[in-house]
């Protein structure tokens, strides 16, 4: 199963995206924001960091990069895609989910092991938990608060597409508590804080973070999201 | 030489820390007139001559493409002579 790794100018969590897809048992391909193409991959995740400075907005410049546009055909057909943090902010600016990710409400940018709530178990990249389970795995954004209109917002708690929930206090202000939502299908998964740094207690908080890759690569066997 | 500008600001229901975080500032330094602020950005684009009304189209199309997002923010498009 091969699992793509964008790299935009400015990634900084590509290698880490690339280390627990392997963890998981997956084979990782790194892709390149300037190559349009795919290289055959079956699931693609967009990681974290500064990709373009952060200019103008979060991800609305690599929104363009030629890697994006047969990534959005094939996510729109369906293929896996996670966005982690910056990933997250690249899949609003490219509308494949609702909404938008704006400045921290107390503006610092913040770093810690946050406790999250899996709120939806039945997307591609969430299967491997269990409903309701409660992990820790590391947030670190400056600028992670999702803000959306309230149509939006109902429609998203209506139809479980809030996949995961901080929980205790609001680390950046998100909308209900929003720590990652999916599209309509449940292939795409946008998702602020980082499960590729909770793949091995060596080098991070613990292992929680794991089943976001095994999730997928789950999904793929049992042949996709329908 | 004409220069567009496009203002870009987030829209009004849409929480502006960084407007707030100014709001908070101005009376520490002894400015009490403001009861609230919006940041927001303003782009200065170059043309030749006179834009023409074509020209404009593009630039508006360019603000509603990349140079704001239209979930959070809206724009204004004008021109400086």
């Amino acid at each position: 199963m091969k699992i793509g790794v964008v790299t935009f100018p400015g990634t900084l969590d590509d290698r880490d995206a690339a280390r627990a897809v392997r963890h998981a048992g997956g084979e990782a391909v790194e892709l390149w924001h300037d190559d349009a193409d795919l290289k055959g991959v079956d699931a693609v995740i967009l990681p974290g960091g500064f990709s373009y400075g952060d200019y103008l907005r979060c991800g609305a410049i690599s929104r363009f990069s030629p890697v994006m546009e047969p990534l959005i055909a094939a996510a729109k057909g369906g293929m896996p895609l996670l966005g982690i943090c910056n990933g997250f902010q690249v899949l609003a600016e490219a509308h494949l989910i609702p909404g938008a990710l704006t400045r921290n409400q107390h503006l610092h940018f913040l770093c810690t092991d946050q406790k999250i709530r899996i709120e939806n178990n039945n997307t591609a990249w969430t299967n491997s938990f269990s409903q309701g389970q409660e992990i820790v795995i590391p947030l670190k954004n400056g600028e992670g608060s999702y803000q959306c209109d309230d149509e939006t917002l109902k429609m998203l708690e209506g139809e479980g597409r809030i996949i995961a929930r901080y929980v205790g206090e609001n680390p950046n202000g998100s909308r209900n508590l929003i720590a990652g939502i999916s599209n309509e299908r449940g292939n795409i998964v946008g998702l602020m804080p980082h499960p590729e740094h909770a793949i091995d207690a060596l080098t991070g908080p613990g292992v929680d973070g794991l089943g976001f890759f095994t999730s997928v690569l789950k999904t793929m066997v049992s042949g996709g999201m329908k | 030489m004409a220069t567009i500008v496009v203002d870009v600001m987030l829209k009004p229901e849409i929480l502006d820390p960084q407007g707030k975080a100014v709001a908070s500032a101005l009376p520490r330094l002894g400015f009490t007139f403001a009861t609230d602020v919006r940041q927001g950005k303003r782009f200065e684009i170059l043309v030749d001559g006179d834009p023409t009304p074509a020209q404009l189209a593009e630039v508006e199309k360019a603000a509603e493409t990349l140079l704001s997002n239209p979930v959070i923010e809206n724009f204004t498009v004008r021109v400086e002579k």
